[in-house]
């Protein structure tokens, strides 16, 4: 069989046009930055009858030139796509076969933003995210890596082949070369290439989307818990407990982050199960945070805030006791029968590891909100009402400080993010042939300057992930400054 | 003034003193001491003969004493072998009893030995931080006024195209991390695959003698990480200076726009960004080491990796104290310095 290219025969129509389209895109684009600087920007002169219109020029057709050019590049892009999801490899090479791959993401894009558009003025801030194009570019790239992870992870519908099988002849070919020998029902190329142990890079890529999918949101939750119950205090009462918090979210900041990953993810500190001691504590958090959220609201009946309590904290508390109890490891409390889950040992610690880095931040960020938000006139109101401290702080306080918070969680998911790959690129924690994008790039890079793609493919992951959680959030400040 | 550099001078000490400690208790923990033991003596050591080597060398005792020896606080350790040799902490095997100094730590100004380089502490970290420093050097000279003019063009006139294209540019540049950017660029201009060999994906040679060819990627990797977070921090700080009421004085006196954005706007907002980029110091140190790993610069991360790979504790304590004063050190320099920039804060 023939290697694909990326395009196939299809490119021979659409790379041309692609070609032309990006040169003279790039000249407009240049041209009107130029022109911008020199002329000052789009002129607008005032009509007799008091309103406003653009007074044309040099600026104003480059820019116009500019805008057509981008969406003539954009609709290219999307043919190649298009006609990818319909005619695969054969006939629109790598890049449509990967798109076929990813049909089923495509269609979960599609329903998502049909759904979200026909009814933003429902649906709050996440409806008014639809009105700024930055924000629908971030989170149409997050949602395609999280599309794509669960669906890979759970239902094996995106991937080509195992992640971890090896093919004989595989090893560090290039992307769409034919697989040797490859049976009836078996995918006939490796689409992204094969790494130095001949395994598929494509299939590995959104294995390893699934791993980052699973541990970044949740471990920033985790964070996030523990830096407002911990930050609303500090920054509500202040005094001493907010100098000895502040002293100790300092003392964390100071670390060198990788200085500290290397501290605490080293097979010996795991032996001497000083990671789940640390789980132990952080994993309290969120139990304590709905307790407190819970109790401060419905003091005032009992006899509905104690079934409430009880049902509710008795169903966190057996999921916190079976997630840190492991049967192999120092905290083992819970008997087997009632251990619901056990967790991988090297995601717990790299679990712990990143949620520990982030809190002391998310720490500091709560407590300036809850300094600057307690001095208004809603928090006295509720004084004088006679409502309790933490009535105040998670009922008062809490929702008042939920913009920058939102926004903050956006970005901190991105840093997560990059953390996990960072321990990854260290070799930290997971295992090697485990496929997320960290460990995937540290196992390329000894070879980068012979066979750079099976680096390059997580990386642009990566990259393009973050990018979409720092848009998204760029987006969501914009639209919550509006109002 | 004086007394708030004190203090802060007060809080630097007692961070450093935790910091160490935490870095001290957990490379002191046994199983850390039982690998370095196995690594030092050999791999076949039974349980009993890691003990003793361990006990020869005083790794045994209690941390908090242990760590009043790092510092120079407690006495150092002396072992009397069966057959009458004497070794100690602070001392050679054998040493004459008058040339017995009974403390040596960090206050006697010994940072003590590394055990997988064989050499000084001190000399070792101080050379590999003069490597690093160079590279340093160059971040700050390529990103400063990289991202100054980057947030200064996008913040003149928020909203134009410019703005929008310079703030997407910021945001991609924030979400590429170095070991992302770096595996590109070795990719693009270092590799045969793509053909363009114009630089060296490996920066072993820089240490000596840094060349455009092989010191460009690194440079350019660290500076355009930390290059976004700056720029964005200008963007705001200037467009608010351009929203101000002197601004719109300037404007309706007809100055150009030239002019209203180098004489009058520039300097109010430059201000802001001056504490980002000394706080931004600190991140960079990551950076350094994520650079250093990757294009094989031996330099200050690389002996941080070097060290914490090898759990090499006394190595580690002094790095760990470098980086902790290159952090705090910037967060004062970047609090005075605030104070002396604004005349508003400084006046008053």
């Amino acid at each position: 069989m023939e290697p694909l290219t990326w395009t196939g025969p299809l490119g021979q129509f659409l790379n041309p046009a692609l070609y032309v389209l990006s040169a003279v895109f790039l000249v407009a684009a240049v041209v009107q930055i130029v022109l911008g600087i020199a002329t000052g920007g789009s002129r607008v002169v005032t009509n007799p009858d008091g309103t406003l219109s653009s007074a044309g020029g040099a600026y104003d057709l480059s820019s116009t030139a500019t805008r057509w050019l981008g969406l003539g590049l954009l609709i290219v892009v999307l043919a190649y796509i298009v006609i990818g999801i319909f005619t695969g490899p054969q006939v629109a090479g790598i890049i449509g076969g990967m798109s076929q791959q990813l049909t089923p993401v495509w269609i979960a894009l599609i329903l998502t933003f049909a759904v979200s558009i026909t009814f933003k003025r429902k649906l709050g801030l996440y409806g008014k995210l639809f009105d700024s194009t930055v924000g629908m570019v971030g989170f149409a790239l997050v949602m395609f890596w999280v599309y794509a992870g669960v669906m890979a992870g759970l239902f094996d519908w995106i991937t080509t082949h195992d992640s971890l099988s090896q093919v004989s002849g595989m090893k560090n070919k290039v992307p769409g070369t034919p697989m040797r020998g490859a049976e009836d029902g078996e995918y006939a190329w490796y689409l992204l290439g094969g790494d130095n142990l001949a395994r598929d890079v494509f299939s590995r890529l959104f294995k390893g989307a699934w791993v980052v999918v699973q541990i970044a949101p949740l471990a920033t939750v985790f964070a996030f818990m523990v830096g407002i119950t911990l930050g609303l205090p500090a920054g509500f009462y202040g005094g001493r407990l907010d100098t000895l918090l502040s002293f100790l979210a300092n003392l964390i900041l100071a670390f060198p982050v990788i200085l500290l990953f290397y501290l605490l993810v080293t097979p010996e500190i795991v032996a001497t199960g000083i990671p789940n001691y640390m789980a132990t504590v952080l994993f309290v958090f969120p139990l304590v945070f709905v307790g407190v959220l819970l109790n401060s609201r419905y003091y005032t009946q009992p006899s509905f805030r104690t079934p409430l309590l009880i049902v509710v904290l008795g169903i966190m508390g057996w999921m916190y006791l079976s997630l840190i109890s492991d049967a192999g490891t120092k905290v083992a409390v819970l008997p087997e029968f009632l251990d619901l889950f056990d967790i991988d040992p090297g995601i717990l610690v790299v679990f712990v590891s990143v949620v520990f880095v982030n809190a002391p931040t998310v720490f500091r960020i709560v407590r300036g909100l809850a300094l600057d938000i307690k001095t208004r006139d809603y928090v006295a109101a509720a004084q004088t009402r006679g409502e309790g401290p933490w009535y105040i702080m998670l009922w008062e306080i809490l929702p008042n400080a939920r913009g920058p918070l939102i926004v903050d969680f956006c970005l901190r998911i991105g840093y997560t993010t990059i953390l996990l790959g960072t321990l990854g690129f260290f070799g930290l924690g997971l295992q090697s042939e485990s496929p997320d994008w960290g460990t995937t790039i540290n196992a390329g890079r000894r070879l980068l300057s012979a066979y750079p793609h099976p680096a390059i493919a997580p990386a642009l992951s990566l990259l393009t992930m973050v990018l979409g959680l720092n848009l998204l959030a760029d987006g969501l400040r914009e639209e919550s400054l509006k109002d | 003034m004086g007394l708030f550099i004190l203090r802060r001078l007060g809080v630097m000490l007692l961070t450093a003193l935790c910091l160490t400690f935490i870095v001290f208790f957990l490379t002191n923990l046994y199983p850390n001491l039982e690998k370095l033991a196995k690594t030092q003596g050999n791999f076949r050591m039974t349980d009993e003969a890691v003990a003793s080597w361990l006990d020869d060398r005083g790794y045994i005792d209690n941390t908090l004493i242990k760590y009043g020896r790092w510092l120079g606080v407690a006495p150092g350790w002396i072992t009397e072998k069966e057959d009458g040799t004497v070794t100690g902490q602070c001392f050679k095997e054998n040493a004459p009893v008058e040339e017995r100094p009974t403390f040596c730590g960090v206050l006697q100004g010994d940072w003590g030995s590394s055990l997988v380089f064989k050499d000084e502490v001190s000399s070792l970290v101080a050379t590999r931080l003069g490597a690093t420093g160079k590279l340093m050097g160059f971040v700050l000279l390529v990103m400063v006024p990289m991202s100054l003019i980057v947030g200064v063009l996008a913040g003149m006139r928020e909203g134009s195209g410019l703005d929008r294209s310079l703030s997407t540019f910021s945001i991609a540049t924030t979400a590429t991390p170095e070991y992302v950017s770096g595996v590109i660029f070795i990719a693009i201009f270092a590799s045969s695959a793509f053909g363009l060999k114009w630089f060296k994906g490996s920066a072993t040679q820089a240490i000596e003698n840094a060349t455009f060819e092989n010191f460009t990627l690194p440079v350019l990797t660290i500076a355009l990480y930390g290059m976004g977070y700056i720029a964005r921090m200008t963007r705001a700080s200037m467009t608010e200076v351009m929203t101000a009421q002197y601004i719109r004085t300037a404007r309706l006196k007809g100055v150009s726009f030239g002019n209203i954005v180098l004489k009058h706007a520039l300097r109010n907002a430059l201000i802001a960004p001056f504490t980002v980029i000394m706080l931004q110091i600190p991140w960079l140190l990551n950076g350094v080491v994520i650079v250093e790993t990757l294009f094989n610069y031996k330099g200050f991360g690389w002996l941080l990796v070097q060290a914490a790979g090898n759990n090499d504790i006394e190595l580690l304590l002094a790095v760990s104290v470098v980086s902790v004063v290159v952090v705090l050190i910037t967060q004062l320099i970047s609090d005075i310095g605030y104070v002396f920039l604004n005349p508003r804060i400084r006046i008053s």
